[in-house]
């Protein structure tokens, strides 16, 4: 779980970089070249296979965990005063962990299929791929959804980056408080980051303009 | 102080078991909580009842035997405070407080609050331990330990096996325990020797136990009553790893 949710951080890292690029205004142009580099890099087809693989091995983890977790304790407290020991979200892991998987295939179905697979989007007389971004999340169910996916996306990271830490030995009682600031830092700069697509791009839609030629 | 409490009946354990209701009048608030249940059980016998079967040794906070779950807290609403050592102060007269036993697959209910605990003996006799010669112990000034490895491993021995770890977590774990368990002896010169062993077999028996695996809610630190810290569990997790890259 703390390998795989680790390197699912790193990956949200790249992915706000790139689509930080949605809003240079050049007309989705260096997002669409560097979607299309992605595409025929070697390397990055590989770290494809890790990443697709760490999704699947992090989530039937979690459901093996949890259905084990949740054996471990077949008679369940009449009064269960958890709440007052530990966060809401360091116990629902397991819930905003599948909200997010949801979301996840729903963009995979979105972008992934598209432009990778079905080929409807970023070839030759096609809509581009930065157009395909805007109109999605010009569309209020869709925007919503990658808001409210996000907003979970960074309470699910809040706890699980420095559980990451934990799980692999590397806390004491030096690095503990610093992990942790890390993880809440690390948390609000991906929430942020990602929700500011769906609001910005939404909010330019309903106003008319143009987002992604602003520049031009 | 008047109170009613709802407690935790259950025969044996194949019995199903449910709550009881029991009016507690003039109870003092200087009296420890198990007090109030001693009280509670002299007049349940004075009417011809079933006292209620709790589990309870010292009565000084360091043997681990009291066990109760108190309105949804183990060992009550005290932090840092065993169930024997905490006082009826820390509720307000007309309170409804409810006792459940210990809730876990690994600590089956044998009757009442009363709880089986035998699978941390089961754990502790697979590897928390050290091997030596009987004979004098040597000189302690032969084997320097840094202070602060010393202290740590001090801290790690602090636990009383209480069990409140496992009643806390929400997957049952018993990871503080077994983490404390390991450190107090990975820390020192002398549990060098069977480190490698203490790490994988006493994991090997916690899962064997059927305890939950740790999510790091930290539920455990906070309900501890000796207050063993979660820098425990990271060193398990690291002697854990190290031991299988070894072994």
């Amino acid at each position: 779980m703390a390998a795989t949710g680790l390197f699912l951080c790193v990956f949200l890292v790249e992915h706000l970089y790139t689509n930080l690029h949605l809003y240079w205004g050049d007309g989705g142009k260096e997002f669409n070249e560097m979607s299309h580099s992605m595409v025929h890099s070697i390397f990055i087809r590989i770290v494809e296979v890790v990443l697709f693989a760490s999704i699947i091995i992090h989530v039937v983890q979690a459901t093996v965990l949890t259905k084990k977790n949740s054996d471990a304790r077949p008679v369940k407290y009449a009064i269960d005063g958890a709440s007052m020991t530990s966060s809401w979200i360091s116990r629902n892991m397991g819930l905003t962990g599948s909200v997010i998987f949801f979301f996840i295939v729903v963009h995979l179905y979105n972008f992934f299929l598209p432009y990778r697979i079905t080929g409807e989007v970023g070839h030759d007389g096609q809509m581009t791929v930065a157009e395909k971004c805007a109109e999605a999340l010009g569309n209020p169910v869709y925007a919503g959804l990658y808001l409210v996916a996000v907003i979970i996306m960074a309470y699910h990271i809040s706890h699980g980056f420095a559980s990451g830490f934990q799980t692999l030995g590397l806390n004491n009682k030096k690095y503990t408080p610093i992990w942790k600031m890390v993880s809440n830092g690390f948390a609000i700069l991906m929430g942020l980051g990602f929700a500011s697509f769906p609001v910005i791009f939404y909010v330019a839609k309903v106003m008319g303009k143009d987002l992604l030629h602003w520049n031009m | 102080m008047n109170l009613t409490l709802k407690v935790w009946r259950q025969k044996n354990a194949s019995d199903k078991g449910s709550f009881a209701t029991y009016q507690v009048n003039d109870i003092s608030e200087e009296m420890s909580f198990l007090e109030m249940f001693d009280v509670l059980n002299e007049r349940l016998i004075a009417k011809g009842e079933e006292p209620i079967a709790f589990d309870h040794d010292c009565r000084e906070g360091i043997c681990g035997m009291c066990s109760m779950h108190i309105n949804g807290r183990a060992h009550g609403p005290w932090s840092g405070t065993t169930t024997c050592q905490l006082h009826m102060r820390a509720f307000k007269d007309g309170d409804t407080i409810t006792v459940e036993p210990w809730r876990a697959k690994a600590f089956p209910v044998i009757k009442d609050l009363v709880v089986d605990r035998s699978a941390f003996d089961k754990i502790q006799s697979a590897g928390g331990f050290v091997s030596v010669n009987t004979g004098n112990a040597q000189d302690a000034n032969c084997i320097p330990i840094p202070k602060d490895d010393a202290d740590a491993s001090f801290a790690a021995a602090a636990c009383i096996g209480c069990g409140a770890c496992v009643a806390a977590c929400k997957n049952s774990s018993a990871m503080l325990f077994v983490s404390a368990k390991v450190s107090q002896f990975a820390l020192l010169p002398q549990g060098q020797v069977e480190r490698v062993d203490r790490a994988l077999n006493m994991v090997k028996e916690m899962d064997a136990a059927g305890f939950g695996n740790c999510t790091n809610t930290g539920s455990c630190e906070a309900e501890c009553p000796k207050e063993i810290s979660l820098d425990n569990i990271a060193r398990l997790n690291r002697e854990y790893l190290m031991a299988n890259l070894k072994k």
